[in-house]
C-alpha cells in the first residue's frame, strides 16, 4: 500500500479502529479454541442424546415401526436444526467479539466431528487391529498382511479385482462415449434413449444381481426348456446349454457385465456433456480442413473431453474397487470370482476373523490413496484460481 | 450440434465424408445411428423388461417357458398373475422391509444434509482459522472406502473397547485399592441392529460428500448477496435460513435424491449395522435372503427384485433432472 492515504481510507481505518467491539484481544486464542471444541462437540453429543432418549421410550412403549419412523423423520429434521439453532443462540451471549469468533466452529465443527468418529477413529483403529487376531485380543504381527498376500483364494481375489479394475472402466468409458456420440446425433428421443441407458443407476446392486442372475439361468440338458435368455439364445444355435456363473474365468467377465450394465449411464451422462462442450467452431475448424468424422472423434473431440474421461475412469476404479454385492449375490464368491470387497466382508461377517477383515481393509484404503491425493492437488489448484 | 454424420459412415464407405458447411445429412448414415442406439437400449433393457414380464406370470408359466414368448401369447391370460407379489409381500415379508428401507432412509438422508449445509456455510462464508485445513480433511475423506470403517463401528456399537488405556493400570493401583491390570475407557453403547445406528452410520459415510457438494454450490453463490443482507442487518444465522437454504434448493435436492437412493439402495451397512432379522431387515437384506433360500423361485425372486426396485424407478422418472445431476455428482462416494 501507498504511503499516501486518501482522507476517505485514512477515515475508514480510523473509524474501524473506534468501533470494534470491546472484548479481548490478545490471549484469547485458547479461549476461542476450547470453546469452538466444546460447540463443535456439544452438538453431534446433544442431538446423539435427544435421539437415544426417544428411541428408548418409543421402544418401551412397543410402538409400531412406522410411528417410529415418522417420530424419527421429525427429529432428524427438527432436531438438528433446533441443536443448531440452541447452540448458535448459546454463543450469541459470548462477550465481545469471542461470539463472532466461535460461531464458525460450532458451524462447521460437527461435520468434522462426526467425521473423526465415523472415519478417521476407526481408519486408525482398523490399522491397529490388522495386527491383532480374529477376536482382536492378541498381537500377531504382520500375520494377517501375509495372509493377504499368500492365501489362494486372497490371490484370486487380487487378479480378479485387478482384471475388473480395467475391464470394467475401460467397457464402460468406451460404451458410454460411443453412446453418447451417436445418441448426440439423434434429433429427437436423445434424451430418451439416454434415460434408458442411465436407468440402471437408479437401481441397487442386489436387484441388478437377481436381474442377471435371470438371465444366466441354466437347466441341465433335457431338463425343461431354458427359461434364462442366455441359455436360450445359445442352444437355439445348436450348443449345449451353460451353467455360465461355473465355468472359471469367463463367470468372471458374466458379472463385470452387471458392473457395466449399471455404470455406463454415469459415464455416458458425464462424456456426453463434455461433448457438448468442445467448441463447435474447433470442430468446424477442422471439418473445413478436410478432417473425416472419425479424424475429428480421435483428434478433436477425445483431446478435449481427456480431463472428462480421466475423472469417469478414476470414479470408476474406486467403484469397482469396493464391489461386493454383485459377487455376494451371484456367487458368492464360489468358482474362482472372489473380489477384494468380497473377501473382506467374508472374512469380517461371515468367518468373524476382525484381523484378516482389517488388514484386506487396510489393503483397500491403500489402494485409494493415490487418488485421495490427487483430489487434495485439484482441490488446491482450483482453490489458488478462486 | 449442426454435424450429423456419424463416424460409422467412414469404416462403412472406405474414404471420409468430407464435411462442408457442418450441415450434411445422410438419411442412410442417420438411419444407421438410429438402428445402432436402438439396439444398444434394447440390450440393456433386455434383462429388465425380463424381469418385469416374469413377475407377472405364474410360476408354472415360468418354470415351462422363456418370458420373451409372451409376445406370442400376450392374449393366454391363464398364465398372468399378481399372485406373486402378494407371496413376497405378505410370506416373506417384504412389506415390512419395504417400510424398514423408508424409516431407515428418510432420516438417514436429511440428517446428512442438515449438518452438511451448515458446514458448508461456515466453510463458505465466515473467516476462521484452519478453515482451509478442515475442508482439504474433508475432501481427503471423498474417496476412503466406508469398509475401513466397519469393524472399528461395529465394535464401537457393540459396547466394546472404545480406548484401551491399560498403560494407565498402575497409576490406578496406586491410588485405588484394587489389583489393576487392564484399563479401558470408553461409553457403553448398544447400536447394533438398531435404527439409530444405521442412521448415524449413514450420516457420518454420507458427509464428506455432501459437506463437498454443499460448499461448492453455496460457495459459488454471489457475494453481493451476503453483503447486502448484511447491510440490512441480518447476521450469519438469519442470511443462512432466510437466503442461503432457499437458495440453494436444487443442490440440496440433488444431493437428497442421490443420498436417499444410496441408503435406499445400500446392502452393505444394513447387512453390518442393522442385521438379518425380520423386524429391522430392509429391502436389500430381503432380497439376499430370498436369493439364498430360494434359488430358483423366480416367481419369487423377480416379485422381489422388482418391488425393491420401484421407488427408486419412480424417483428417476420423476425428478430425472435432478436425479442425473446427484448421481453424476455423488458417484465419487467412499
Amino acid at each position: 500500500m501507498s504511503d499516501v492515504l486518501s482522507p476517505q481510507q485514512q477515515a475508514g481505518t480510523d473509524e474501524e479502529e473506534v468501533y470494534r467491539p470491546p472484548g479481548p484481544r490478545r490471549g484469547s486464542g485458547i479461549v476461542v479454541f476450547i470453546l469452538a471444541v466444546i460447540a463443535a462437540v456439544a452438538i453431534p453429543a446433544l442431538f446423539f442424546v435427544a435421539l437415544e432418549a426417544t428411541f428408548e421410550f418409543m421402544e418401551s412403549q412397543n410402538l409400531s415401526p412406522i410411528l417410529t419412523g415418522f417420530v424419527a423423520i421429525l427429529i432428524a429434521v427438527f432436531g438438528v436444526f433446533g441443536v443448531y439453532t440452541a447452540v448458535d443462540l448459546a454463543i450469541r451471549r459470548l462477550p465481545g467479539t469471542l461470539s463472532e469468533r466461535v460461531r464458525p466452529y460450532a458451524w462447521a465443527g460437527p461435520a468434522v466431528v462426526i467425521l473423526l468418529i465415523y472415519l478417521v477413529y476407526p481408519a486408525v483403529n482398523t490399522i491397529q487391529l490388522s495386527f491383532l487376531d480374529a477376536t482382536s485380543t492378541n498381537f500377531v504381527g504382520w500375520a494377517n498382511y501375509e495372509y493377504v498376500f499368500t492365501d489362494p483364494a486372497m490371490l484370486r481375489s487380487l487378479r480378479n479385482t485387478l482384471a475388473w479394475i480395467f475391464v470394467v472402466p475401460v467397457s464402460a468409458v468406451a460404451i458410454g462415449l460411443g453412446f453418447a456420440v451417436l445418441a448426440d446425433k439423434l434429433r429427437r428421443l436423445e434424451s430418451l434413449a439416454k434415460s434408458m441407458i442411465f436407468l440402471p443407476m437408479a437401481i441397487s446392486f442386489i436387484g441388478a444381481g437377481i436381474v442377471w442372475r435371470f438371465v444366466y439361468a441354466f437347466r441341465i440338458e433335457g431338463s425343461g426348456e431354458q427359461i434364462g435368455i442366455l441359455n436360450a439364445a445359445w442352444t437355439s444355435l445348436g450348443n449345449a446349454p451353460v451353467d455360465w456363473l461355473s465355468i472359471n474365468g469367463w463367470n468372471n467377465l458374466l458379472l463385470m457385465v452387471i458392473m457395466v450394465w449399471l455404470q455406463t449411464g454415469f459415464a455416458m451422462v458425464i462424456l456426453s456433456s463434455a461433448i457438448k462442450g468442445v467448441p463447435e467452431d474447433m470442430l468446424e475448424a477442422a471439418r473445413i480442413d478436410g478432417a473425416t468424422e472419425v479424424q475429428v472423434f480421435w483428434r478433436v473431440v477425445v483431446p478435449n473431453i481427456m480431463s472428462s474421461i480421466v475423472v469417469v475412469f478414476t470414479t470408476m476404479v474406486i467403484g469397482v474397487l469396493k464391489v461386493f454385492d454383485i459377487v455376494w449375490v451371484m456367487t458368492g464368491g464360489q468358482d474362482g470370482t472372489e473380489v477384494i470387497a468380497e473377501r473382506m466382508i467374508r472374512n469380517m461377517f461371515t468367518f468373524r476373523d476382525f484381523g484378516r477383515g482389517a488388514a484386506i481393509a487396510v489393503f483397500m484404503f491403500i489402494a485409494v490413496i493415490p487418488i485421495m491425493i490427487i483430489n487434495i492437488r485439484r482441490f488446491r489448484e482450483e482453490e489458488s484460481i478462486r | 450440434m449442426s454435424a450429423t454424420s456419424p463416424p460409422v459412415e467412414d469404416t462403412q464407405s472406405g474414404k471420409g465424408i468430407k464435411g462442408t458447411e457442418g450441415g450434411v445429412t445422410n438419411t442412410g448414415s442417420r438411419n444407421l445411428v438410429r438402428v445402432i442406439v436402438l439396439v444398444i437400449v434394447l440390450i440393456w433393457l433386455i434383462p429388465a423388461i425380463g424381469l418385469l414380464i416374469t413377475s407377472l406370470r405364474t410360476p408354472a408359466a415360468i418354470e415351462s417357458s422363456g418370458w420373451w414368448t409372451v409376445f406370442a401369447s400376450i392374449g393366454d391370460t391363464s398364465q398372468w398373475t399378481l399372485q406373486n407379489y402378494r407371496e413376497v409381500l405378505e410370506s416373506n415379508g417384504f412389506a415390512g422391509a419395504f417400510l424398514n428401507t423408508l424409516v431407515v432412509s428418510v432420516p438417514a438422508t436429511i440428517m446428512p444434509i442438515v449438518i452438511a449445509t451448515f458446514a458448508a456455510y461456515a466453510f463458505s462464508w465466515m473467516e476462521f482459522k484452519g478453515r482451509f485445513l478442515m475442508f482439504v480433511f474433508v475432501v481427503a475423506l471423498l474417496v476412503v472406502p466406508l469398509h475401513v470403517a466397519l469393524i472399528p463401528i461395529l465394535q464401537l456399537y457393540n459396547g466394546g473397547p472404545l480406548f484401551d488405556v491399560s498403560w494407565l493400570a498402575p497409576v490406578v493401583s496406586f491410588l485405588t485399592p484394587w489389583e489393576v491390570v487392564t484399563v479401558e475407557v470408553g461409553i457403553p453403547l448398544d447400536l447394533n441392529g438398531t435404527f439409530l445406528g444405521v442412521w448415524l452410520a449413514h450420516t457420518g459415510f454420507g458427509l464428506p460428500l455432501a459437506v463437498y457438494l454443499l460448499r461448492n454450490y453455496i460457495g459459488s453463490l454471489p457475494s453481493e448477496l451476503m453483503e447486502s443482507a448484511r447491510i440490512d442487518g441480518a447476521d450469519h444465522y438469519a442470511i443462512f435460513t432466510r437466503l442461503i437454504i432457499p437458495l440453494s434448493v436444487p443442490a440440496l435436492a440433488s444431493f437428497a435424491i442421490f443420498q436417499f437412493l444410496w441408503v435406499f439402495n445400500d446392502f452393505l451397512v444394513a447387512l453390518v449395522f442393522l442385521g438379518e432379522t425380520a423386524d429391522v431387515r430392509v429391502l436389500t437384506i430381503a432380497l439376499n435372503a430370498l436369493n439364498g433360500q430360494f434359488q430358483n423361485s423366480w416367481h419369487l425372486l423377480t416379485a422381489g427384485a422388482f418391488i425393491s426396485m420401484v421407488l427408486p424407478m419412480v424417483v428417476f422418472f420423476s425428478l430425472q433432472r435432478f436425479f442425473v445431476r446427484g448421481m453424476t455428482a455423488g458417484a465419487v462416494k467412499g
